[in-house]
């Protein structure tokens, strides 16, 4: 630790930050905006506090400015950052590079694309140490390996002389605290480490994560979205929107007595009310027994899989990533043409592949993606986007398409000013919206949608929920969902397919499915949704520990 | 080293060698089609049709063009390139002390070329969007964008001409020292080195730059690495293939392009022993010396893929 700073009060002390930022609009002036507006925190040494917001909160921003760093064009324009008693911000370039790496860490969102890949594991680890000096080589190797045994890595001797794409995205992750850990900081700011990871490696580096807190006494920022994660690992917790703070207090209190309507909303946004309805006698569509692969027939990723689809019902497909749930997507759209296997809809055998389908069959089955600003042509407008299908399928055209383009983002929530919008004008949200009607103005009667909600925050994902599930009770449409979120599956299934390796283990109607006793996968995958409480971390970790002992 | 990468590299290799054999058929089909034939060129305007046949039936030339390919082909993989019809004299050993030369001149161009313009690149993207980087961008287009003539013809004006301080004429031959040599080719090097500079520079800068938008180059800099340190440890490593590819690139182009400056310079080289029998008509050579050019180009270009691959770090050290 840095020697000669003030021993007394808070380890971090923010004062009053303001983060501004030049944009360049397409075709405007380019304008000054402020991302965080005379935010104060302190942080005490060996604390954890929480940040959480969705995204342009200004999460991210604040925890950086800790170490005097805005990305891009960001800009610290107001306030002191003071830590270990001195301003940072008056220590010009030479003091923030003394600090970086040094007092304070970074553990980035994704490790896997944190991490050089031109260089070995090691090598990066020990890389700030030795740049700032505190140890010798031999020293901050040996110091690297403790702390890869203290986070469970496997092979913690020699992972070091692996390079990054030789490592698994969770390893990764725990590589990166380690990384932090090396060189003994004070403060550790963690940005989204286990967002990018499914549920059950999520836990796992949680767990390792918190415990590497624990024990080296360092304090740390948290930043993530997801109010569950945070409500394990923090002793406070400080709720951002739009760059302001809405609410900060200790952990217990955020969760289970939150004092604004906005944390209110964040920490009840799971919950939507939906009655499952039973499976019909003759399903729209089935999956016989689908055997698909890459490569030539070299990597099978879906093994036998059969699933029905109910007229205007939904079917969530689960599981992580590598499990093969897209590729049933592919295969059902004719993307990925099966090996083995078919695809029956309405009574009839569709085509192996796409190019063989007739465009009635090819309407009937619509899709919607995870990121709905590249399924966007972004030089189109929302009514061109959504006018086309109209076009295509239904041949309508001049008033006859506006109209419909009209009701249809009417019935998206967004009102008729959107028409002549460009998507890059639209939030994450809007263009989802877009998407869908894009996808409604076939009138198909499945949908498929693929992680559609993934990449939004939770209040606006939830809304996008109750828009398809109001839309399905409008044009009794069904939904194949696909999605690694467990809480997604819950408030709109009526029966789910849980997966793994490419093979459906579970299946069959939401309640059933749902209700134990469990196989051991489905098992794994319930027991590692973070659940908003303090101690589930541990009391999830130690079901699992007694559970591999007696098994 | 491991089993992906020999693949590729064989496969590289070998693709390598088919495409310098359909360039040879190209060469030779090429020349085949210019009116006139070999003993026509020999014997001149004036000679009968009886000579013309007797030199046809002695040289091959009443073969069908397949067979004489083949025979062609042969000579070269044995290492006979034929003979120049204008002199008489064996190609393969006229060739050889003027590959030497232009391989001399493209070696040292390449030594101060290469190095310049990667240190280049990297102050660039160091001092980006400021001055220095305007500078150097500027200079270097503009390098480029003079034809090499008027280059050359500056070069000698002012290092020759006005200060004297190398020679205008670049001749080289047996008996000089190394020293000598290198002074006899200053100009014409420092030439080539301006023509190429700037393309390789600015291939340089834009890679880089690519890579400084990875978010491992964040990490870099938030463990207090300073500016120039993270391009040079973090981006540069990364940014490696594409500069191998366009530096392959410009050393193809110094071997094989030079013919303007080596005649501007009288200098005894590849390009100007191809410009001297182009104006001679003497086919063979034209085809022996194309069939190197090819030959030079399509390896460089091998090298530089092959580089690429054991640049990557997923080949190299697989799963």
């Amino acid at each position: 630790m840095v020697d000669g700073k003030a021993k007394s009060g808070p380890l971090l002390d923010i004062r009053n930050l303001r983060i501004e930022a030049t944009v360049y609009p397409p075709g405007e002036v380019p304008r000054t905006i402020t991302l965080v507006h005379d935010v104060s925190l302190t942080l005490e040494k060996g604390k954890v506090l929480g940040l959480i917001g969705e995204s342009g909160a200004g999460k991210s921003t604040i925890g950086l400015s800790s170490m005097g760093y805005g990305r891009g064009g960001v800009r610290i324009t107001g306030g002191e950052v003071i830590l270990n008693g001195r301003d940072i911000l008056k220590g010009g370039k030479e003091g923030l590079r003394k600090l970086r790496g040094r007092e304070v860490c970074y553990v980035a969102q994704s490790a896997a694309a944190a991490f050089n890949p031109a260089h070995r594991l090691m090598d990066q680890v020990v890389e700030a140490t030795l740049l700032h000096g505190t140890a010798t080589r031999a020293e901050a190797e040996k110091r690297a390996v403790a702390l890869f045994k203290k986070l469970s890595l496997p092979n913690p001797e020699t992972i070091g002389e692996r390079f990054p794409h030789q490592v698994s995205g969770g390893q990764l992750q725990r590589v990166m605290t380690a990384m932090a850990l090396c060189s003994e900081p004070d403060l550790i700011v963690f940005d989204e480490p286990t967002t990018a990871l499914d549920v059950t490696t999520q836990i796992d580096v949680l767990s390792a994560i918190k415990d590497a807190i624990r024990d080296t006494h360092v304090a740390a920022l948290y930043i993530t979205h997801d109010l569950a994660v945070v409500a394990q690992v923090s002793d406070e917790i400080m709720v951002l929107r739009h760059g302001r703070l809405v609410e900060w207090g200790g952990t217990r209190q955020i969760i289970k007595e939150p004092r604004q309507e906005y944390t209110n909303a964040l920490v009840s946004v799971h919950e939507i009310e939906h009655q499952e309805q039973q499976p019909g006698t003759t399903p729209m569509l089935s999956v016989k027994n689908v055997t698909a692969a890459y490569g030539g027939g070299h990597i099978k990723v879906l093994k036998n899989v059969s699933v029905d689809i109910f007229p205007g019902q939904t079917l969530a497909v689960v599981g992580e990533s590598g499990s093969g749930k897209s590729t049933l997507a592919r295969a059902i759209t004719g993307l990925l043409p099966p090996e083995q296997g078919s695809v029956v809809f309405d009574g009839r055998t569709l085509a192996n592949r796409l190019a063989d389908r007739s465009k009635e069959d090819l309407r009937q089955l619509q899709m919607i993606y995870q990121m709905a600003d590249v399924a966007m042509n972004p030089r189109q407008t929302v009514g061109t986007i959504i006018g086309r299908p109209l076009e295509f399928y239904f041949g309508m055209k001049g008033r006859e398409r506006d109209k419909r383009v009209a009701e249809l983002l009417d019935e998206i929530e967004m009102g008729k000013g959107f028409i002549d919008r460009y998507p890059a004008e639209l939030s994450g949200g809007q263009k989802q919206r877009v998407c869908i009607a894009r996808s409604l103005a076939a009138k198909p009667k499945l949908i498929i949608c693929d992680e559609v909600t993934s990449a939004l925050d939770p209040l606006v994902a939830h809304g996008i929920l109750k828009l398809l599930l109001n839309l399905q009770q409008i044009e009794k449409v069904a939904y194949l969902f696909i999605t690694h979120d467990l809480a997604t599956v819950k408030s709109i299934a009526d029966s789910i397919a849980v997966m793994y390796r490419g093979e459906v283990v579970r299946y069959g109607p939401k309640s059933k499915v749902l209700t134990p006793p469990f196989d051991a996968y489905t098992d794994l995958l319930l027991s590692s949704v973070p659940e908003m409480e303090i101690g589930w971390l541990e009391k999830a970790i130690k079901g699992r520990r007694m559970e591999s002992a007696g098994n | 080293m491991s089993s992906p990468i020999v693949k590729l590299v064989a496969q590289r290799i070998a693709l390598g060698i088919l495409l310098l054999l359909a360039v040879s058929v190209l060469i030779f089909a090429g020349t085949q089609i210019l009116p006139g034939d070999v003993a026509q060129a020999i014997l001149g305007q004036s000679a009968t049709p009886e000579s013309l046949a007797n030199l046809r039936e002695q040289l091959g030339l009443n073969q069908p063009a397949y067979i004489r390919y083949f025979h062609w082909l042969g000579g070269v993989l044995t290492g006979d390139l034929g003979t120049a019809m204008s002199s008489g004299q064996d190609i393969a050993t006229s060739i050889k002390e003027r590959l030497w030369n232009t391989l001399f001149l493209a070696f040292w161009a390449a030594i101060v070329a290469i190095p310049l313009a990667i240190t280049l690149g990297l102050i660039a993207v160091r001092y980006r969007d400021g001055w220095v980087d305007k500078l150097i961008s500027g200079v270097a287009l503009a390098s480029t964008s003079f034809p090499e003539f008027f280059i050359g013809y500056l070069l000698v004006f002012y290092f020759a001409v006005q200060h004297q301080w190398f020679p205008a004429i670049s001749t080289v031959y047996d008996g000089m020292s190394f020293g000598e040599r290198l002074q006899a080719i200053a100009l014409p090097a420092a030439a080539l080195t301006l023509v190429v500079l700037a393309h390789m520079m600015r291939m340089t800068r834009a890679a880089i730059l690519n890579v400084m938008q990875s978010a491992y180059v964040e990490t870099a800099e938030l463990k207090g690495l300073s500016a120039s340190a993270v391009i040079r440890k973090h981006a540069f490593p990364n940014a490696i293939a594409p500069i191998i590819n366009v530096v392959m690139l410009n050393l193809a182009y110094l071997v094989v392009g030079v013919v303007v400056v080596e005649v501007i310079f009288v200098y005894p080289g590849m390009g100007q022993y191809l410009v001297d029998h182009v104006t001679k008509r003497d086919v063979p050579v034209v085809q022996a010396v194309g069939l190197i050019f090819a030959a030079v180009y399509i390896t460089l270009n091998i090298v530089a893929d092959i580089a690429a691959i054991v640049a990557n770090p997923r080949l190299r050290h697989p799963k």
